[in-house]
């Protein structure tokens, strides 16, 4: 019942299909490992906190999705089936973002065991109320600590002057408050209209055989489906950032900023891997290690090896970001702004074009190394609707005028707004 | 089972190659092996990232960029590592491999060349190391030294380490101290990288498809002007079965966290007389290395008391820390319960459960690294520091077989040594 895909150029195939109850599965065969992956992907996320279903429309807490996620693999006792897995010896975890959670192991022996209890939690969870009452503590001390991150502090900061509106301003676990309001009730509610079959992908790296795969995954998953509800989104966001800097100070060694640029909403399919590689490319040849903008940034002491870029594609929008440690960060900012109007007007030149693409088609093979990025990218793909292989055929396509034209609409100071933490004096 | 190959390049200097098929990249580094000392520690630590801006034949980092990006966006990257009371600056490179590339190349041997030359050939003005290299790389040091104080939970470790081993080169940080980095200059840099190119041990690790002695040959080639004195430097780590004696060392720090960080060191004493590796991952990983370990069921799970709580081994050091994240009134508390779990483990009350589960645990954490150039890399590198013969496939069959008598033991030999606190700085607290 499975598709097999080649693709000769990269060394990979996989196996793809949907079963009848609508999950969708991706098997990627890697012989000789000794390790195998499975990575359960929901779509439901930190920004899914409106929803309409069966004509109600439902409003639910910040850090309801990250909630469910502690709280879904609970078992009879009050073990948890994640620490069964690692109890086989399995490592397993899950995260929530803001469009996904997902559930995740990779072991060396027993995998289909595992697979078969990963798969069995989905359609019945067992938490009570008093549960789900002495896991906030616990909920509690993980924002506490994220607190104390100055790098989530600083993305959070861009998110808030980035978005007017979007849930994408809040912190996947929520607040001290939103989560006192979580309740058993409602996390069952969330379960029973997102954790569906049809919203889920599963995704298998590793020596395994596809279609036994897909028969163990047809035998765990409730037969039938209903569909994912639909998520409603909090209002249009202003085409310019409200607000162009926010500050913070703690205790940090150096002052470290975040600068961002919001880019196209609403990307799906190719066009979005086409896309995400037109900004990899723009980025990386304004501003990446081996740009003449970064080695004069780095030689004048003004950045460090700390300073990088980054293009989120989220939950129906996207964005772009560069920064680092700096002692002034509106420098760094404006410097870049200029040298990506610079660039802009005169264009990529054509080796160093050639170059960059290169280096990010080496970057591509490399992921392929690692499992979890397997894992997440087709999982990611299959909801978005593109094969994540697809990638290096994609990037083929990218022109130096693409690249020439995502400078020139993106990276413009009204565009442009920034998060700085600042060295807190002791 | 992958082919592994040792082969001896000149002397002092090793290569370690893994034959693999089934990684999608290529790994190769080279890793110098000297004493970590107060004098050394700076040096060692600056050294890789000075030598890593330039080289006389590519005078700019642009033109280095240029190379990898030739080479499909290879990365060759600096490094400083410690181990024990050895301190490991070099480098290390990852590439894809031929096979998976459009064009035919040989990136391998275009990165084993580079990585010569950025370790023995480099950009220079008047014999000496160049000024404005060493002048920014001392800064970006200063920084990084700075920013230990940014992530809080390694912040804690490092002020734990520091007190606990206080007059021994192990309490030192891998980075060294900002007063000593603030004194480093051309003259120093370029005498102690001459002096440790000519002293110090290397190992050549490499992982990838390539014959190991088609990698032998270009290694040897790429290494052929390192200069050899004739006695090398072999650096070793001291005090391992050590236990201190008197009272246990407390510090507390104050600082804007909304998250108290308790961090416990002990010596593991005896059981570093003639350590069992096997059975002191087995402990950790009983103890609190893994989730199903008794810190994690027991502190955090059924008590609450925290939000992580965790363990980890130095077994070059012979210590054992422990690491957790709880509410700022709770320390007492949360240090009686650990010490409690560690009795138990001490007194032989492991049920079947938790031992298989750590026996897994490891079993399971060595078999993933051989799933994983830089985490092989970790292991072969370890054995070289501590002269072991153990490899990782015989290490994981021998935790299978680690009994309960084995983890009291060692968790009895344990010691109390010392205990840093991170809490808030408001009157509350």
């Amino acid at each position: 019942m499975l598709k097999k895909h080649e693709y000769p150029r990269l060394g990979e195939q996989c196996f793809t299909g949907t079963l009848e109850n609508g999950l969708r599965l991706t098997v990627v065969p890697k012989l000789g490992f000794k390790k195998s992956m499975a990575f359960l992907a929901v779509r439901y996320g930190g920004v899914d906190r409106i929803y309409r279903q069966d004509g109600d429309l439902i409003e639910t807490p910040a850090g309801a999705a990250h909630f469910l996620e502690h709280k879904v693999f609970e078992m009879d006792g009050g073990e948890d089936a994640l620490s069964v897995l690692s109890q086989r010896g399995a490592n397993a975890n899950a995260f929530t973002a803001p469009d996904m959670t997902a559930f995740h192991f990779d072991c060396t022996d027993g995998f289909e065991d595992n697979l078969r209890l990963l798969l069995s939690f989905l359609s019945s969870p067992r938490f009570t109320e008093e549960s789900v009452e002495r896991e906030k503590p616990i909920i509690l001390q993980e924002i506490r600590m994220m607190e104390d991150d100055p790098d989530d502090l600083m993305y959070y900061g861009l998110m808030n002057v980035l978005y007017s509106r979007s849930f994408l301003r809040e912190s996947v676990a929520g607040t001290a408050e939103s989560v006192a309001g979580i309740t058993a009730g409602v996390l069952r509610r969330c379960h029973r209209d997102f954790y569906v079959p049809a919203n889920m992908s599963l995704v298998v790296v590793g020596d395994q055989e596809p279609e036994r795969i897909a028969q163990l995954a047809a035998s765990l998953t409730p037969a039938l489906s209903p569909r994912r509800p639909e998520t409603v989104s909090p209002g249009p966001e202003k085409p310019l950032p409200a607000v162009m800097r926010t500050e913070r100070a703690m205790d940090v060694g150096a002052p470290m900023f975040l600068a961002g640029v919001r880019t196209r909403e609403g990307l799906v399919g190719r066009d979005s891997v086409r896309f995400e590689l037109t900004a990899s490319l723009a980025l990386s040849s304004l501003l990446g290690a081996a740009s003449p903008l970064y080695r004069r940034l780095y030689d004048e002491g003004l950045i460090n090896e700390t300073f990088g870029y980054d293009f989120e594609n989220v939950a129906g929008f996207s964005h772009l970001s560069f920064g680092g440690e700096t002692r002034d960060p509106g420098l760094v900012c404006l410097r870049v702004l200029e040298e990506a109007s610079a660039l802009a007007a005169r264009g990529v030149d054509p080796d160093y074009f050639a170059r960059r693409k290169r280096s990010v088609y080496g970057g591509a093979v490399r992921a392929l190394n690692s499992f979890e990025s397997i894992c997440y990218n087709t999982a990611a793909g299959n909801f978005a609707g593109y094969d994540y292989f697809d990638v290096p055929s994609i990037l083929d396509g990218v022109t130096a005028e693409d690249v020439r034209g995502f400078l020139a609409e993106y990276l413009t100071a009204e565009k442009c707004a920034i998060s700085v933490i600042n060295r807190k004096e002791r | 089972m992958d082919k592994v190959a040792q082969i001896d390049i000149m002397r002092g200097v090793r290569l370690t190659a893994v034959r693999a098929g089934r990684f999608k990249t290529g790994f190769l580094s080279m890793t110098l092996l000297a004493p970590h000392t107060r004098k050394t520690a700076s040096l060692n630590a600056v050294l890789p990232y000075v030598l890593r801006r330039g080289t006389a034949r590519m005078p700019d980092s642009e033109s280095i960029a240029a190379a990898l990006d030739g080479m499909y966006g290879a990365r060759i990257e600096p490094s400083i590592r410690k181990k024990g009371e050895v301190t490991m600056p070099g480098f290390w490179a990852d590439f894809p491999d031929d096979a998976f590339l459009p064009e035919k190349t040989h990136i391998l041997s275009g990165v084993t060349a580079l990585m010569g030359e950025l370790l023995l050939s480099p950009a220079t003005k008047g014999g000496r190391l160049r000024g404005d290299f060493v002048e920014s790389e001392r800064q970006n040091l200063l920084d990084d030294i700075a920013a230990e104080i940014n992530d809080k939970r390694s912040y804690a470790s490092l002020k734990l380490v520091e007190s606990m081993f206080r007059g021994e080169s192990y309490g030192l940080s891998k980075l060294g101290t900002a007063s000593d980095a603030a004194r480093i200059t051309v003259a120093t840099l370029t005498r102690h990288y001459k002096e440790l190119l000519a002293t110090a041990p290397m190992e050549v690790f490499y992982c990838g498809a390539a014959e190991p002695e088609s990698v032998a040959a270009l290694v040897r080639q790429a290494l052929s002007p390192l200069p050899r004195a004739p006695e090398l430097v072999i650096p070793r780590t001291l005090n391992v079965t050590a236990v201190p004696s008197g009272p246990v060392k407390r510090v507390t720090e104050r600082m804007d966290v909304t998250q108290g960080r308790l961090v416990m060191g002990f010596r593991l004493g005896k059981a570093m007389e003639d350590p069992d590796i096997a059975a002191l991952n087995v402990f950790n990983a009983a103890f609190g290395g893994s989730v199903t370990g008794k810190l994690f069921a027991n502190v955090r799970e059924r008590l609450g008391l925290c939000y992580y709580a965790g363990s980890v081994i130095d077994r070059h050091k012979g210590a054992l820390f422990v690491s957790a994240g709880i509410d700022f009134d709770r320390a007492g508390e949360v240090e009686a319960e650990i010490l409690r779990q560690l009795d138990d483990l001490a007194a032989g009350r492991i049920d079947s459960r938790e031992l298989e589960g750590a026996r897994r645990a490891v079993i399971s954490s060595v078999y993933s690294a051989l799933d994983d150039p830089g985490g092989l890399e970790s292991l072969y590198l370890d054995r070289a520091v501590t002269d072991e013969s153990l490899r990782p496939e015989d290490l994981a069959a021998a935790a299978a077989g680690v009994s309960a008598e084995a983890i009291a033991g060692i968790a009895g030999s344990a010691v109390l040594s010392a205990v840093f606190f991170l809490t808030a700085e408001d009157e509350d607290a």
